[in-house]
């Protein structure tokens, strides 16, 4: 149970008895555990502040409105993200419906793309690695990721979610998410190579 | 690494490997192949490593200024605002 003098509190400790009735005290406390996380993902997700912030405000406005429907099968944060995912996804329907695409034409293994670019930067000092303009190429590349492998390797990978967590937010089987996720990491490990061995040939 | 036929058969169980969550006889399989393919132990290197550097990154976005605000604003929760630590 809650105990008010607790001050290290996890995400879940929340007294889902006063969500449900509406406690505002309870549901802004929830927004104060998750407000961040959700931020993130959806600027992450969007690559746009303004979006990002429309997102997180429809995520707790729905989540204020739904949460006596709130079932306790899952954690709550796993529930906002779902929210907050589905929000972002709409978003981009709505504004680029041409960039769109949850499916994925291929499911199988033929879809995955074969690496081209074999250079061993794994031992290149990590401060060379994670220097400001690295980690400018960091986010570009996930930018360039489509938004159905975008949205798991986020889940999974930036926000540690379980792989069953990330089926549940997206609606997709653990299959799909291993499989997307598998290609995203791929696709990223190719994208980094190419970037960290251009400069590793330069040195 | 497109000559090798079987590096292309492992290339689907790279991101299970390194999650540690690949089942017992595909991760020899795996392992027995590594052992003589330079190219694929490059590889699983490279992607462990960049699994480990986005997680390192997170934390990167800062929240701006105001969005706190304007979220409890939008619920019409305004009066909590100074109520609820910061965190």
């Amino acid at each position: 149970m809650n105990n008010e003098h607790d001050i290290g509190k996890s995400a879940e400790d929340f007294s889902l008895e006063s969500l449900r009735a509406g406690d505002r005290v309870e549901f802004s406390r929830l927004m104060e555990a998750n407000y961040g996380k959700i931020y993130r993902l959806a600027m992450k997700i969007l690559n746009h502040s303004e979006d990002a912030e429309d997102v997180l405000q429809e995520t707790f406005l729905k989540a204020y409105k739904h949460i006596k429907t709130f079932d306790g099968r899952s954690k709550l944060s796993t529930w906002l993200y779902r929210i907050a995912t589905n929000e972002a996804l709409m978003m981009i329907r709505r504004r680029r419906p041409d960039m769109f695409s949850m499916d994925e034409p291929q499911e199988t293994e033929e879809g995955e793309q074969e690496p081209v670019q074999i250079v061993d930067w794994s031992y290149v000092p990590e401060e060379k690695l994670m220097s400001s303009e690295g980690k400018a190429y960091l986010d570009q590349a996930v930018d360039r990721l489509p938004y159905n492998l975008r949205v798991v390797f986020l889940l999974r990978d930036i926000e540690d979610l379980s792989t069953q967590e990330t089926a549940d937010v997206l609606g997709l089987s653990e299959t799909a998410v291993k499989t997307r996720l598998s290609r995203a990491r791929l696709r990223l490990r190719e994208d980094l190579s190419n970037y960290y061995g251009e400069r590793l040939e330069r040195q | 690494m497109g000559q090798h036929e079987h590096c292309r058969e492992m290339l689907g169980s790279l991101s299970d490997y390194v999650d540690g969550s690949l089942n017992k006889g595909l991760c020899e399989e795996l392992e027995r192949h590594m052992a003589d393919c330079e190219n694929c132990r490059i590889v699983v290197d490279t992607l462990r490593k960049t699994i480990y550097l986005y997680h390192e990154a997170n934390d990167s976005v800062s929240i701006p200024a105001g969005v706190r605000q304007r979220l409890y604003k939008r619920l019409n929760f305004e009066d909590l605002l100074e109520q609820v630590d910061d965190q």
